[in-house]
């Protein structure tokens, strides 16, 4: 579904360029919920955003449902860490102006139901025709996500969509977008830095190392069934096998760089997806 | 007797006709020397809460005392820290502690207050950083120093409003394990509000959710018998940590759930599909009244041998 | 309880005690009608007035009011071109603000918006802008008169009805009270978020969408601000137009009392023009205030 073939980003400086993201190689599959961890500033972020297509490749090629991706569009869709909703229109109207966009040829009452549809299913069906202002940071984030599922992507992009919100809000937040992505299973990649976030909600967990030069440094298949129970998967005793595998990274392999190591010897999961790729393993002269 | 007691206190605000309960039977009894910590959602009462042990609120019924006495207006025997630090700007870190010390211990001699200010501030690991103004300082770092000047005016107990929510995840893993490690040297009675489950578990002696139901009421208090000092990783394979974190984040989100009304209504999915905004000025729109639906995807015509 | 009711109280007391002190100052300073009775060459008593006092020929705050009560108790009323009620003076100021006030944010908040969407239009103007801005009205007077020295309507019987002073001075208004409105129109554009564009492009609005339905709301509020102060600048200028070309406002009326040494009249206009100026900043200010929180 998603190709990114060795994706680099680079900035120029004053002191030359400075290289943010190294070698980036990921396949999504149809469908899949893939996760991108790691320390804040190490640029997976930047990742996102250029599959979102609001940052140019350096280097490398992105191919989106068979097709050469460029420049950012509604087939693609985003939410941020803050929701960016218009303030000045309700949160039905945020909903709509999308919704206007991309469904043009279908009837007023269909684009109006299907605003509707979504504001409801994440729980702001009383609320939806309030101004931003008057909603609480948690119910943003929720128009957030509806206005980006009622657009029926082809891919969703998330960058830290709870990262502004306290926890148990987060967990909340988490189970209305699985509601949402239980109904239409569209290819998701997301940013965090929220161990449990990834766990809960993701097929896979691609590590990325520290920036700059950030690679991706591991990756763990989340082996829970779906539809997921939050109970059910913390009492699952491989839960905290992983959440450790995770938080280890995280702790003490962060600054371990695959490319620099001759003698790294990838996790299972990571070995399975450097054979998905043609071309061998990233070497320090690539 | 316990040091700080409420029995049976409400409160809510506004006039009457328009107003929202906010608290309701609450019963919380804190020993001398307890870290206890208070979970609860973001608006569910838990600053009302403190404000009703700092003095700031007054229960509409039930007491809150202190050593047994009704508390009737903030005390320097109860410090507060607040999520915003409030320390002054133009103050160093040193002159911003010397502030309260000097307000509290009148009757000290400059040495002294001065040996005091800087014992806390090397309590809170900042002695390199004492000359600096608090805007040079980064907000972990702020954050000690406003914990480093309620301590040093000894109260008896330490109140903290989600002390370290402003704060990035790392630093608040650090300051997290900071502040369990000052307590375990000093034992100030501490009560400490927050909002993220895990931070309670890996400080708390005693975990009291705040039920969000309206109005919010505490839950059952969960112990957390782990010794200490406590390692952030470590504590992941241990057994009473798992049970504890299912337990008291299955509280609180049941609690949620609960209170939300449940109301069915009958809503439908149009049968639309997005258009291809990349090919908008092309002609395909023009011999195609309405738009693509899910169900001619799956009308294919299929070419079966007769 | 208490507080909110000392609160309204002070707040209309303190202002009131305040007008009472300046009252009083200004009673001081001004000029005393002194009568005094003296024998003159032909041996009658005549009675003689003087002004005497720090500002001998300032009336008093009563001489004021008796002198104006006509202007303010008949506000309508017209007695001669130049001799009409003060509100009647101050609706053909208003009026003429209005027009140049219009003309003003026509040609003003386009430029705005080019200035903030555009580097190269901002390096390519700022320095002309930065010139004109600072250029007092009472300058561009002769020079409006000038160019539009040609202007000339007349209406049935003979008489002009807009003339090249008309002209002149909705183009001195427009010219000066426009900076406002460019520079915080500009200044509103540069300070959409980038979050909000990015919604635009990612839902790939056409660009008459993105300016009505992003640029334009999310400048509104920095637009108002200009607005206002376009106005006060508005209202500033007109006096000084009125005064140089004589046209009938309250700031002609004020020349024109000046000149026939009727000084409690022009007292009458400069509070005249202050409470106009005040009125129309809080109506602006409520209007402001009403996009703000959208």
């Amino acid at each position: 579904m998603l190709e990114l073939d060795r994706l680099w980003k680079t900035y120029d400086t004053p002191k030359g360029p400075a290289t943010i993201v190294k070698n980036f190689n990921l396949k999504l599959k149809e469908g899949e919920f893939a996760t991108l961890i790691g320390h804040s500033g190490c640029g997976k972020s930047t990742v996102l955003m250029m599959v979102a297509g609001l940052s140019d490749l350096s280097k490398g090629n992105m191919i989106l449902a068979g097709r050469e991706a460029s420049g950012p569009g509604p087939d693609r869709g985003i939410v941020f860490q803050s929701p960016c909703l218009l303030p000045w229109m309700t949160a039905y109207e945020n909903v709509m102006l999308g919704v206007n966009q991309v469904y043009f040829t279908a009837s007023k009452a269909e684009r109006r139901q299907m605003a509707e549809y979504y504001l409801t299913i994440v729980g702001l069906g009383d609320a939806m025709h309030k101004h931003p202002g008057e909603l609480s940071q948690g119910m943003r984030q929720r128009v957030g996500i509806a206005r980006a599922f009622a657009l029926q992507p082809k891919m969703l992009l998330l960058d830290e969509p709870f990262g502004m919100l306290d926890s148990l809000t987060r967990y909340e937040l988490q189970e209305v977008l699985l509601e949402l992505w239980r109904r239409n299973r569209i290819t998701t990649l997301m940013v965090t830095h929220d161990v449990d976030e990834a766990i809960f909600l993701s097929d896979r967990v691609v590590m990325m190392t520290d920036g700059p030069e950030a690679e991706v440094g591991d990756i763990l298949k989340i082996p829970f069934e779906r539809p997921r129970n939050r109970k059910e998967i913390m009492e699952d005793p491989r839960y905290y096998e992983l959440r450790e595998h995770l938080i280890t990274f995280l702790n003490d392999r962060s600054h371990i760089r695959p490319s620099r190591e001759p003698q790294f010897k990838p996790s299972p999961d990571m070995a399975a997806e450097l054979a998905a790729h043609a071309f061998p393993f990233p070497t320090a002269a690539a | 007797m316990p040091l700080i007691e409420i029995k049976g206190a409400s409160k809510g605000f506004g006039p009457p006709g328009n107003r929202t309960e906010v608290l309701k039977n609450i019963n919380l009894s804190v020993e001398e020397g307890e870290f206890v910590v208070i979970v609860g959602y973001s608006g569910s009462g838990k600053s009302t809460l403190i404000n009703m042990i700092s003095g700031l609120v007054k229960p509409d019924t039930g007491t809150a005392s202190i050593s047994g006495e009704v508390i009737t207006g903030p005390g320097p025997d109860r410090g507060l820290v607040f999520q915003n630090y409030s320390l002054l700007p133009w103050l160093n870190v040193e002159e911003n502690i010397a502030l309260a010390v000097d307000e509290v211990f009148k009757d000290w001699t400059p040495e002294q207050r001065k040996a005091h200010v800087a014992k806390y501030i090397a309590m809170v690991k900042l002695t390199p950083a004492a000359h600096k103004l608090p805007k040079e300082l980064s907000g972990g770092m702020r954050q000690r120093v406003s914990v480093a000047r309620t301590l040093a005016m000894q109260p008896k107990v330490l109140l903290m409003d989600e002390p370290l929510s402003a704060l990035d995840a790392l630093t608040r893993a650090q300051l997290q394990d900071e502040i369990a490690d000052i307590w375990l040297n000093n034992k100030t009675t501490v009560i400490w509000i927050t909002n993220d489950p895990d931070e309670a578990i890996l400080v708390a002696d005693k975990v009291i959710p705040l039920l969000p139901t309206s109005p919010a009421t505490l839950g059952e208090p969960m112990i957390v018998d782990m010794e200490r000092p406590r390692d952030r990783k470590a504590i992941n394979h241990d057994a009473r940590f798992k049970k504890l974190r299912t337990q008291l984040i299955t509280t609180l989100l049941d609690a949620k759930g609960r209170t939300k009304v449940k109301a069915s209504v009958k809503i439908t999915l149009p049968d639309i599909l997005p258009e291809d905004l990349n090919y908008v000025n092309s002609l395909q729109f023009l011999n195609r009244s309405g738009p693509k639906r899910r169900s001619d995807k799956n009308r294919e015509e299929v070419e079966v041998a007769a | 309880m208490h507080l909110i009711q000392r609160f309204k109280l002070d707040s209309i007391f303190l202002p009131l005690g305040a007008i009472l002190v300046t009252c009083f100052f200004w009673y001081v300073i001004a000029g005393k009608s002194v009568i005094t009775e003296k024998v003159d060459d032909f041996g009658d008593k005549i009675k003689v007035t003087k002004r005497e006092g720090l500002s001998a020929d300032l009336p008093t705050p009563v001489e004021t009011w008796t002198a104006s009560k006509l202007y303010i108790t008949e506000p309508f009323a017209k007695r001669g071109e130049l001799d009409q009620g003060i509100l009647r003076f101050t609706w053909m100021s208003l009026v003429l603000v209005a027009q140049g006030y219009a003309i003003a944010l026509i040609i003003g908040t386009p430029i705005g918006f080019f200035l903030g969407l555009s580097k190269k239009f901002t390096t390519a103007f700022d320095p002309i802008i930065q010139v004109l801005r600072p250029v007092s009205p009472l300058a561009w007077l002769p020079l409006g008169m000038i160019l539009f020295s040609g202007v000339k309507i007349v209406n049935g019987d003979g008489r002009t009805t807009f003339g090249a002073s008309d002209a002149a001075a909705l183009f001195t208004i427009a010219i000066c009270a426009m900076w406002p409105t460019v520079m915080n129109t500009a200044v509103g554009v540069r300070a959409v978020p980038q979050d909000y564009l990015n919604v635009a492009k990612v839902l790939k609005l056409s660009k008459w969408k993105t300016l009505w339905k992003v640029l334009v709301p999310a400048t509104l509020p920095y637009m108002f601000t200009g607005f206002r102060l376009s106005l006060g600048i508005a209202w500033l200028v007109i006096v000084a137009v009125e005064m140089l070309t004589g046209m009938p406002g309250v700031g002609g009326f004020l020349w024109q009392q000046y000149n026939a040494n009727s000084y409690a009249h022009i007292i009458l206009c400069i509070l005249t023009i202050g409470v106009v100026g005040y009125v129309l900043d809080r109506l602006m200010s409520a209007i402001e205030s009403r996009f703000k929180t959208a």
